[in-house]
């Protein structure tokens, strides 16, 4: 008789599943436009050339060692990934009122964010609301929900029929939402929609959430990736701290730093002064010992070493703007083929939407036919990555999107 | 926490002035209510060690091994793995959610030994881990969720500070067996018997496979033998936290024989794997969890749980640390590197151990020093008082924590003599 005998089997995880089905088919033809990895036109990973030398001399630095970070991470990789979210002259760095926790990837920032919250926020009231998108990156319900969370609820986003931002269902649900209710933002190139507020519309935003006391969490996992602009990619993010919000910003440096399976991410908080950032440090500390003790070092190391040397910040922002422009362009391509072959519907969102992915607007049934008959493989919510296009792909994927939508309604 | 509420609402209350209501919500903070945490114990040795001018200061806090002039160390076979690694030009794709598929499976060999039935039925499953912290919080998460048959965890006492914590954040009753004899500084068997004989069934138990942390003292293998038998008479689900495998003894299946005796009894063990110490990969955060099934098929669905455990906290394990332990334990001419480097780590602690109490007996001392010799691993509980601690600590720069605890990693020959001198001098 065994202890697990009523263990369930779990069903896979979505994405991974989908990735799973790619590397079995054994068509010529297929296409992974699944998980949100970046490719090169020759459909391969891409290790930037910044990051191969920077593992070079850290490789052959022989005063370098394995030992223990401290539990908040390496310190010259937390003050400066801060700085990148928030401009080195944000007046909340000059202030010394930013603190940092160097995470497991973004995942792991949004998860010690999330359990730090669970404890100490509107009085540890674990039915205080989480709003996430509708919809949003599926592991957000996830990360609060395991942190203790009871209440994850949606706050209107996209818009199908016009394939935008819903921006007064958006408006509606933070004038309704309880005070006190945590509100997930994504900081730029929405994750699954690919489309962002403008900065008038991010100013709407937060003068509600600042009227009626709502805590705004970013998720910032494609800073530079989404307008090739660091700045840019980050103006909601300093629009909110310049208004005097206290905040999280969970920064993932697995895309633009393109070092995914290192896991170096960043939680930032932005606190209205240096003796509450000390306290909650302190309390970050404490969970963070209980889930993983200290973060790993490797993946830390490159992006300090990169972000504190000025010519091999230049070179990565260099790097970065390599993989933004590949996207713009596929996404310029891509409405062009569907524009040339008159697939019915209107197709502007494709390079209306920003950064790594598009949500279609394809319905599951046509998306079924693109993984079935045609080998094209993408999500069911219609979710694209951009980055799974290439020169050499692009017209079997346009004309099998033609395909799909003149076949299948 | 009802105390938290209500002197949030005094304060609100306090600061509530209808003309000023939006101004003074602007000005104060989320985080006013925070506490500030304790400070951690062992840091508190390590900064209070840094601020020491004094030139013989020793740090014997530190959980870290060091060489014989007192620094870190960076295994041979490590460099080697990194370089060999480095030349591969490999890419940074996500690892899968349960890691680096050949880091699982060399981890699982290295603990349940080649030969293992249960690898060769295939019913166990390892997952990486963010190194031995990690694999015990998935542990702690995956017997709340799915052991619902007992919320108890047995500890022996004393045990990893970190323990408590860890288990009690998954939700899980913390209880304790008699372990150490503070009378004989040693294992106190008979305690540790009738106890554990006394603890319901279907409870979690808790072992050190070997080195136990703090106090260096484990089971002789006559002893293992009646344990497991006894825990086997009580229906126990046992939890192996083997962080020192190779580091204890210098024999990578001498330390695992306890883990590996108590799954040939019949016991479905869950293990937790630590390569911090034994490969030096401390800051990489390698390690793994594993859990003997009945059969592949209950395997193959804990896996999965495991996944949606691991998921919602950080994704997907580093890829560094285990690319690094699995080229090791996979290349033939590295594995034999790596053991004589762990048996070097482990012989010298081992001769600082002897030489210690040699200083001491010359030093003229006349404790019974013998269990200095007899504890096995990292760490050594001297049994000097807290009294005793501080002393050493505010006499002679000498830190360690106050349970008189030493790490014997930070003794070297070069100052060794001057330990034995201030231990003895706070004990005569």
């Amino acid at each position: 008789m065994s202890l697990f005998t009523d263990v369930p089997q779990a069903a896979p995880v979505a994405v991974f599943k989908l990735t799973a089905d790619f590397r079995e088919d054994q068509s010529p033809n297929k296409v992974n436009l699944g998980v949100g990895a970046y490719r090169t036109d020759e459909c391969q990973p891409w290790v930037l050339p910044v990051v191969k030398k920077v593992e070079k001399m850290i490789v052959e630095d022989s005063s370098l060692n394995h030992e223990y970070l401290p539990i908040l991470g390496l310190p010259e990789f937390r003050s400066s990934a801060s700085k990148i979210a928030l401009g080195e002259d944000s007046p909340a760095v000059l202030e010394k009122r930013v603190g940092a926790v160097q995470c497991l990837g973004g995942t792991g920032a949004l998860k010690i964010g999330a359990e730090f919250l669970r404890r100490w926020h509107n009085g540890g009231n674990t039915k205080t609301p989480v709003y996430v998108s509708a919809p949003t990156w599926e592991n957000h319900n996830g990360v609060f929900g395991n942190a203790g969370f009871e209440n994850i609820r949606p706050y209107k986003y996209w818009d199908a029929q016009k394939r935008g931002l819903d921006l007064a269902g958006f408006l509606g649900d933070l004038e309704s939402a309880p005070e006190h209710s945590i509100f997930v933002l994504h900081a730029c190139a929405h994750n699954p929609t690919g489309t962002d507020p403008s900065q008038d519309e991010w100013k709407q935003i937060a003068e509600i959430m600042k009227r009626r006391s709502l805590f705004p969490f970013f998720d910032s996992a494609y800073q530079g990736f989404a307008s090739g602009n660091l700045e840019k990619d980050a103006w909601a993010i300093r629009y909110f701290v310049s208004q005097g919000f206290e905040i999280f910003c969970a920064q993932s440096f697995s895309k633009n730093f393109g070092l995914y399976n290192e896991r170096v991410g960043n939680l930032t908080i932005v606190a209205k002064d240096q003796e509450n950032l000390t306290r909650v440090l302190s309390q970050m500390e404490m969970i963070v010992r209980i889930t993983w003790s200290n973060p790993p070092s490797q993946g830390a190391r490159v992006v300090a070493t990169t972000l504190n040397d000025p010519d091999l910040f230049a070179e990565w922002k260099g790097n970065v703007k390599t993989m933004a422009d590949r996207v713009l362009l596929m996404r310029a391509e891509l409405k062009a083929k569907l524009l040339a072959l008159g697939t019915p519907g209107t197709w502007d969102h494709i390079t209306e939407q920003i950064g790594m992915f598009s949500f279609t607007g394809l319905n599951p049934k046509q998306v079924q036919y693109l993984v079935k008959e045609k080998h094209v493989y993408l999500m069911a919510s219609g979710r694209i990555n951009m980055c799974g296009l290439t020169t050499k792909n692009i017209d079997y994927v346009a004309e099998s999107i033609h395909e799909a939508v003149t076949r299948v309604q | 926490m009802a105390l938290l509420k209500s002197c949030r609402i005094i304060a609100t209350a306090g600061a509530y002035t209808p003309a000023l209501g939006v101004i003074s919500h602007r000005a104060s903070s989320w985080w006013s209510e925070v506490q500030m945490g304790p400070p951690d114990p062992i840091l508190g040795v390590t900064e209070a060690f840094k601020r020491d001018t004094n030139s013989k200061k020793m740090n014997l806090g530190v959980g870290a091994y060091r060489d014989d002039h007192g620094k870190p160390y960076v295994l041979s076979c490590v460099r080697k793995a990194e370089a060999q690694i480095a030349s591969k030009q490999l890419d940074k794709e996500y690892l899968p959610i349960g890691g680096l598929a050949e880091f699982n499976k060399a981890c699982a060999q290295l603990a349940l030994g080649p030969d293992s039935e249960v690898l060769k039925s295939g019913r166990s499953i390892t997952v990486q881990s963010i190194s031995g912290t990690g694999s015990l919080r998935i542990g702690a998460n995956f017997l709340s969720r799915f052991h619902t048959a007992a919320r108890d965890v047995y500890l022996p006492k004393p045990s990893w500070g970190n323990h408590t914590p860890i288990f009690r954040d998954a939700g899980m009753q913390l209880k304790a067996y008699t372990y150490y004899d503070p009378k004989t500084c040693g294992f106190d068997f008979k305690g540790a018997l009738d106890d554990i004989s006394k603890i319901p069934e279907k409870s979690i138990i808790v072992l050190h496979a070997c080195a136990h942390n703090p106090t260096g003292v484990d089971p002789r293998p006559e002893q293992w033998k009646e344990m497991a038998a006894v825990i086997k008479k009580r229906n126990l689900l046992v939890f192996f936290d083997m962080a020192y495998q190779g580091f204890a003894s210098g024999d990578i299946d001498r330390d695992a024989w306890a883990v590996r005796h108590f799954i040939e009894q019949g016991h479905n063990v869950v293990l937790s794997q630590s390569f911090a110490k034994n490969m030096g990969l401390y800051g990489e955060r390698v390690g793994g969890f594993t859990v003997v099934c009945k059969d592949a098929e209950e395997a193959k669905r804990v896996e999965s749980q495991l996944k949606i455990l691991i998921r919602p906290i950080y994704s997907n394990p580093p890829m560094n640390g285990a690319r690094i332990a699995a080229t090791i334990l996979n290349t033939p001419d590295l594995y034999k590197e790596w053991l004589v480097e762990v048996k070097s780590m482990a012989d010298r602690i081992i001769r600082m151990r002897e030489l210690l109490v040699t200083n001491l007996k010359k030093e003229g001392s006349t404790h019974n020093w013998q269990h200095v010799i007899d504890q096995i691993g990292m760490f050594c509980f001297t049994g000097l008082k807290p009294e005793q601690v501080e002393r050493l600590t505010n006499e002679f720069s000498i830190y360690m924590t106050k349970d008189g605890r030493i790490s014997v990693a930070g003794v070297t020959s070069g100052n060794v003599e001057y330990l034995a001198h201030a231990v003895h001098a706070v004990t005569k």
